[in-house]
């Protein structure tokens, strides 16, 4: 049952085939049968259990939603009262949340069942799940290599079948290069579109909520859930929300795709892009044309990036001094002695290096020259998006240069690693949302598709993506010793 | 571009980070390819191009002026390393 979709699982509920107590069993068992992958840091099993109980009685009255019962998982970023809530960090491994995320809550009301928290790349730093500070995750289809990340507990736990969909969080590509190395479906909304209350700060004018699945229904079950209006997010975006169900038939006759031709220059790997050609050709035949597109900005979307995330790090993460929670050092000679080896102590590598990129950018002489140049060329990346995007209905093309690369690959060349978000990047800068979609295998491994849209378009790209997967079978595969 | 080894602790001590005396040179290998990740920004001219900070281009929200919350001091505090009577301690800073 632990292979079915959101919406076989909650057919299952309700014609009696299963409940969700045995559901959650069944996941809490596979859960500790594949440890070893590392995709959890916490399992809240004595919870699963009291939630399954009350959904099960909620599903005996009727009143039921569909996710109601459903075993799902939080990525550890989204606080979770009364559980701990680490964003991968030493500097949060006492950290019990005092409160819910939106999202959580939002969860929570539909009556899902949350198995436990999900590892993650420290502060959602990385695209490797190695700066964990709970060890990386290994990815199911070749555990000698990466899941991605920041998401990369997330896509794993959904590979493996060890939770029936997950959410992630996005800054620049932790939703979908992690779904594309573990050929599952993943999908970043809009900027605004899912609250960010209680979902821990990385860079807080890219960082956006989504939902990580099986397949494309499951993504727009999840996100009608996630998506909405919050009071408590300043940022978050007060438009209705629509039944991302309902276009999900629609036929893509005249669809009209544009192939950003900066997307498939030198680079991408020959296998990756072939593999793609022949998603793209199974588009033509569901009705699509294909054009080029030009995104003249997009090879500048990485240095932009790289000042404004950590620049926006350097000073969410100033929270962190080890005063009101988290990690405090031991015997601090002095409240600077307190802040310096509390934060110090506390925060991994990678982190570090983000902190003081951003601390330089923004520091008196520089200002100008990174922080508000970079500010200006994603202005520059933004109107080239809604410049394409004007001229067809969605583009796509690749999610990562390659198939996953092996743990320990990469680790040492921090610079290597952020080259290889250069297909993901662009879409967080400018806010538009942006999908994987599994699209084959090269070398055995799992390749994605992005699929990106414009501003609130999520239920068009949904439909896209739904269309396909009508036509194709990858998104059904499953990694060998997992089935 | 480079990044000394000064700069960096610079940098570590306007963040309050402490880093081991033994990492610093790594930090400023790996910040000096950074930035010269960074200056390829400067192949582009950006002149009367407005910053972007946000993708909406949103203004901040106004609310009514009233109470919403109340603080739960302590909900808040059973959570803090080291609390006193109410507050937080941090070693003494005024002889």
């Amino acid at each position: 049952m632990y292979n079915k979709t959101i919406a076989e699982l909650a057919r299952g509920l309700r014609s009696g085939e299963f409940s969700s107590v045995d559901l959650t069993l069944a996941f809490l068992d596979r859960i500790k049968q594949h440890h070893s992958l590392n995709a959890y840091i916490t399992v809240t099993e004595e919870q699963a259990l009291q939630s399954a109980k009350a959904a099960d009685l909620r599903l005996a009255t009727g009143n039921a939603e569909l996710l109601t019962g459903i075993p799902m998982a939080q990525k550890d970023i989204f606080c979770t009262e009364g559980i701990k809530t680490s964003c991968g960090s030493k500097m949060l491994d006492n950290f019990i949340a005092p409160y819910n995320a939106t999202v959580v809550d939002k969860f929570n009301s539909a009556g899902a069942v949350m198995l436990g928290k999900l590892n993650m790349d420290e502060f959602a730093m990385g695209s490797s799940n190695e700066t964990s500070y709970y060890g990386a995750v290994k990815n199911p289809w070749d555990t000698h290599t990466v899941p991605g990340g920041s998401s990369g507990g997330s896509a794993a736990a959904v590979a493996a079948r060890l939770a029936a969909c997950a959410t992630g969080t996005d800054t620049g590509g932790s939703i979908r290069q992690p779904a594309a190395l573990c050929g599952i479906t993943g999908l970043k909304p809009t900027y605004g579109r899912v609250s960010r209350y209680g979902m821990i700060a990385y860079a807080s004018s890219l960082d956006q909520g989504g939902p990580m699945t099986r397949n494309a229904e499951d993504a727009a079950i999840m996100l009608q859930t996630m998506a909405g209006f919050d009071d408590k997010d300043s940022t978050s975006v007060d438009l209705p929300v629509p039944d991302y169900r309902a276009g999900l038939s629609n036929s893509l006759e005249g669809l009209k795709i544009g192939l950003p031709k900066e997307f498939f220059g030198e680079g991408l790997n020959s296998d990756v892009a072939a593999t793609l050609e022949a998603a793209i050709n199974e588009y033509r035949k569901l009705g699509a044309t294909v054009t080029e597109v030009s995104m003249p900005s997009l090879k500048l979307a990485i240095p932009a990036y790289y000042v404004i995330a950590p620049a926006e790090c350097s000073a969410n993460l100033s929270r962190f001094d080890g005063v009101r929670f988290g990690y405090r050092c031991e015997n601090p000679a002095d409240l600077a002695d307190l802040y310096t080896r509390s934060r110090g102590e506390g925060f991994g590598k990678e982190v570090k290096r983000r902190i003081l990129m951003g601390t330089y950018a923004l520091s008196a002489g520089y200002y100008d020259a990174y922080y508000i140049k970079a500010q200006k060329i994603r202005r520059l990346i933004s109107e080239d998006f809604k410049r394409a995007l004007s001229e067809v209905d969605v583009m796509m093309g690749p999610v990562t240069p390659s198939t996953a690369f092996g743990i320990g690959e990469k680790i040492d060349n921090p610079i290597e690693m952020y080259l290889s978000d250069i297909y993901t990047i662009a879409i967080n800068l400018a806010g538009v949302p942006a999908m994987s979609v599994p699209a084959g295998f090269a070398q055995g491994l799992p390749v994605g598709l992005q699929i990106i849209g414009n501003y609130f378009a999520e239920d068009r790209l949904l439909n896209i993506a739904h269309q396909y997967q009508q036509v194709t079978d990858w998104h059904t595969q499953t990694p060998k010793g997992f089935e | 571009m480079s990044l000394t080894v000064s700069e960096v602790k610079d940098c570590a001590h306007l963040a309050r980070l402490g880093i081991e005396e033994r990492d610093i040179g790594s930090y400023a290998k790996d910040l000096s390819g950074m930035l010269d990740l960074m200056t390829q920004m400067n192949d582009l001219d950006t002149d009367g191009v407005e910053p972007m900070a946000h993708p909406m281009d949103q203004v901040q929200r106004l609310r009514a002026d009233v109470v919403t919350e109340q603080v739960d001091r302590e909900k808040f505090q059973a959570i803090a390393p080291q609390v006193e009577a109410g507050l937080y301690l941090v070693p003494k800073v005024i002889e």
